[in-house]
């Protein structure tokens, strides 16, 4: 095992290149281009044997990596925000293919405005195209993520795509320690691509994505699909059990951070949770009783776990880094639908923040803090709130006088 | 008399608000918003019946910077953006400004449509060979045997030939210069806004960080000078055998003609099933 410096970029191309991936499909889009960028450098130097090919769009990419990974080749490919979305109708696609391969995405904002900076809105809109979702917080975590990944879709119990996501700029483009394993220990991990399950071959034909009208069939596909997607879940726990004991290292579906003898709890996902961690310690030091949860999975979603910590919480402050217009944010939904059977269950407050690449300061994270304290003591759910300062209002107004618009308060 | 760079800049440019730009020093991109708004001044087109419409990429940015009514769309869409916009609204001057990558890769399909549709719409493609902005992989465009990115130990693929690819696929009016020929280029563009149908000026520009430095071309100055020295008219072309034209950029006009326009001919459809009795409601 070695260390070295590494972006998230950067993590996610080493993880590709120990779990031996032999075919990238790839387009270029801000700001995922580094981990393709480094994984044809690598190729070109002739330290990898892999075959690359630089398509003509994010739709054809996927296309090509579905196909791919149908003929049996462990395949991968990276995207980010627009080119996620403009793959959409391919990632739908491909997961009824029933075929195992990695996509990494790196979490961008989507149009319009236009924006080059991270939020989980890309992400988001894709949660129901039927790859399983593995959300990233730091680098090291986005390099053991790939190689777990790979196990577990090429698993025959699951046999679906997962996507690993980590955010833009936060993570792609920050270099942080990484232990880097040894590959006779990934290779112990994670065996070559199994050939004992459906793919294409001469010697035994087979058809991929056959029109079955009537809607009978059409159902049974989409629900063994959806059964799959649920059962990654408990594989992802064995697999993750198993990584532990060869690395050192544990990744629950779950992270609980100080949540032990909590009262209240921040839950996010991604690298912000970082910025949350920072908070909940500076709390603690000042008396709270509070804690983070960060779900590393969100497809599966993992139902129990949530259930399980959150249930003896008195408050919980969700923040969304998304926005589901016309509703809120997607985690929010999500958990409250999680907690809605339990009989006693936390009061939960809504947050949006961090849209398109938006900080979330500390002062913030205690405004939060104190708004679900509050919430408990009246016993009155908070309304949604968007993070968002009096200055950053008066600025934007400033703006829309130098542009010649109307203004109008939110 | 022609405007001055003071003028232009007071009279088309939102100096006030979107500047610095993000270009690289000596990039062609500046070359050609000026073109652009020199032929837009010699016209006379009033400001707010002209359309700017882009994708993404460094030549995506070019609206930003202009004050008329300007849309930065989505990557490869420039076209079917100014498409809708088109159809909904005939009397605009609807201008796409999109760079290689989007106009033949990404948006190659929505390219080759709008050329055979030959609506009116004016087409202004920046071909610098390579992704610019993303870190120069190869596109559609690069050369083979060219360096990139992604093409280390040089291009496995051939390239597309944009204003020939326009050509046949049945665009009304197709053009070709370089950046170092700002004045025919301008010329081009005026021409090109002027003509009734789908209008195509390709321009070579150069992307000398991207491009150039992996493939020793020099810096910006050293680019133009190479297609100052490559350049053929497509007079002169027409003399030189396929030998004689390797490596060259042919400039001028390749194709002017007349051919059904869509819009026109909706229209025809409209005003025959209108004679007919149908229900014709907007």
């Amino acid at each position: 095992m070695t260390r070295e410096l590494l972006t998230g970029n950067g993590a996610a191309a080493l993880g590709a290149k120990l779990a031996g991936i032999e075919y990238l499909p790839a387009f270029p889009i801000t700001p995922q281009t580094e981990v393709i960028e480094t994984l044809s450098k690598w190729i070109e130097e002739g330290s990898m044997d892999c075959k690359m090919v630089t398509m003509e769009s994010e739709h054809s990419m996927v296309t090509a990596a579905g196909a791919a990974a149908a003929t049996g080749v462990r395949t991968f490919t990276a995207t980010s925000s627009q080119g996620l979305l403009y793959a959409a109708e391919m990632l739908h696609t491909v997961t009824g293919w029933r075929v195992p391969f990695v996509l990494v995405n790196v979490s961008r904002g989507l149009a319009s405005p236009i924006t080059l900076e991270p939020d989980h809105n890309d992400i988001m809109a894709l949660r129901d195209a039927g790859f399983v979702q593995i959300h990233c917080s730091t680098c090291q975590e986005v390099l053991d993520s790939m190689i777990l990944a790979y196990r577990l879709s090429e698993d025959a119990g699951v046999r679906l795509p997962v996507i690993v996501n980590y955010d833009g700029f936060y993570l792609s483009f920050t270099r942080e320690p990484v232990e880097v394993p040894n590959q006779e220990y990934v290779d112990r991990f994670l065996p070559p691509f199994p050939t004992n399950q459906p793919r294409f071959s001469a010697d035994h034909p087979m058809s991929q994505g056959v029109a079955v009208l009537g809607g009978s069939a059409y159902s049974y596909f989409k629900y063994q699909t959806h059964l799959a997607l649920l059962n990654a879940g408990l594989i992802y726990k064995q697999i993750t059990n198993e990584f532990q004991i060869l690395f050192s290292r544990s990744y629950d579906p779950v992270e609980l951070y100080k949540l032990k003898d909590a009262e209240y709890a921040f839950l996010m996902i991604g690298s912000f949770s970082c910025k949350g961690k920072e908070a909940v310690d500076q709390l603690r030091a000042a008396g709270w009783k509070i804690g983070l949860v960060r779900p590393r999975l969100t497809r599966p979603f993992p139902m129990d776990e949530l259930r399980k910590s959150l249930a003896p919480l008195k408050g919980v402050a969700v923040i969304d880094q998304n926005l589901s217009l016309g509703m809120g944010g997607v985690l929010h939904q999500e958990t409250a639908a999680a907690l809605y059977p339990l009989i006693t269950r936390p009061i939960l407050a809504a947050f949006v923040g961090g849209l398109g690449g938006r900080d979330i300061s500390a002062e913030e994270f205690y405004s939060m803090a104190e708004t679900i304290r509050e919430a408990v003591k009246t016993g009155e759910t908070p309304p949604q709130r968007l993070l968002y300062t009096e200055k950053e209002n008066t600025d934007m107004q400033q703006l829309q006088r130098i542009a010649g618009t109307h203004t109008t308060s939110p | 008399m022609r405007i001055s760079v003071e003028q232009i800049r007071r009279k088309y440019l939102r100096h006030d608000k979107k500047f610095p730009h993000v270009w690289c020093p000596g990039c062609g991109n500046g070359i050609v918003m000026g073109a652009l708004l020199r032929a837009i001044d010699g016209l006379s087109l009033p400001k707010d019946e002209v359309v700017l419409a882009s994708g993404i990429g460094c030549s995506g940015r070019m609206p930003t910077y202009l004050d008329f009514n300007t849309l930065h769309t989505t990557h490869g869409r420039a076209l079917t953006f100014a498409t809708g916009i088109k159809l909904a609204k005939p009397s605009l001057n609807v201008i796409a400004i999109m760079g290689d990558g989007d106009a033949s890769a990404i948006g190659g399909n929505h390219f080759i449509h709008a050329a055979r549709r030959n609506l009116n719409l004016t087409a202004i493609i920046i071909n610098n060979s390579i992704y610019g902005m993303t870190g120069g992989q190869y596109s559609p465009t690069t050369p083979f045997g060219s360096k990139s990115t992604t093409s280390v130990h040089g291009h496995i693929e051939q390239a597309f030939s944009i204003a020939e690819l326009a050509v046949t696929s049945g665009a009304g009016f197709v053009a070709r210069s370089t950046v170092y020929h700002a004045e025919l280029m301008a010329h081009l563009i005026e021409m090109a806004i002027e003509k009734v149908g789908f209008s195509v000026v390709e321009v070579i520009s150069n992307c000398h960080v991207q491009y150039g430095r992996r493939n020793q071309l020099g810096g910006a100055v050293e680019m133009l000078q190479s297609y100052k020295d490559n350049a053929v008219t497509v007079k002169r072309a027409t003399s030189l055998t396929e030998e004689e034209l390797e490596g060259k950029i042919t400039i001028g006009v390749l194709a002017d003609r007349e051919m059904p326009i869509s819009t026109e001919e909706y229209e025809k459809v409209r005003q025959r099933a209108k004679e007919r009795g149908g229900n014709v409601g907007c």
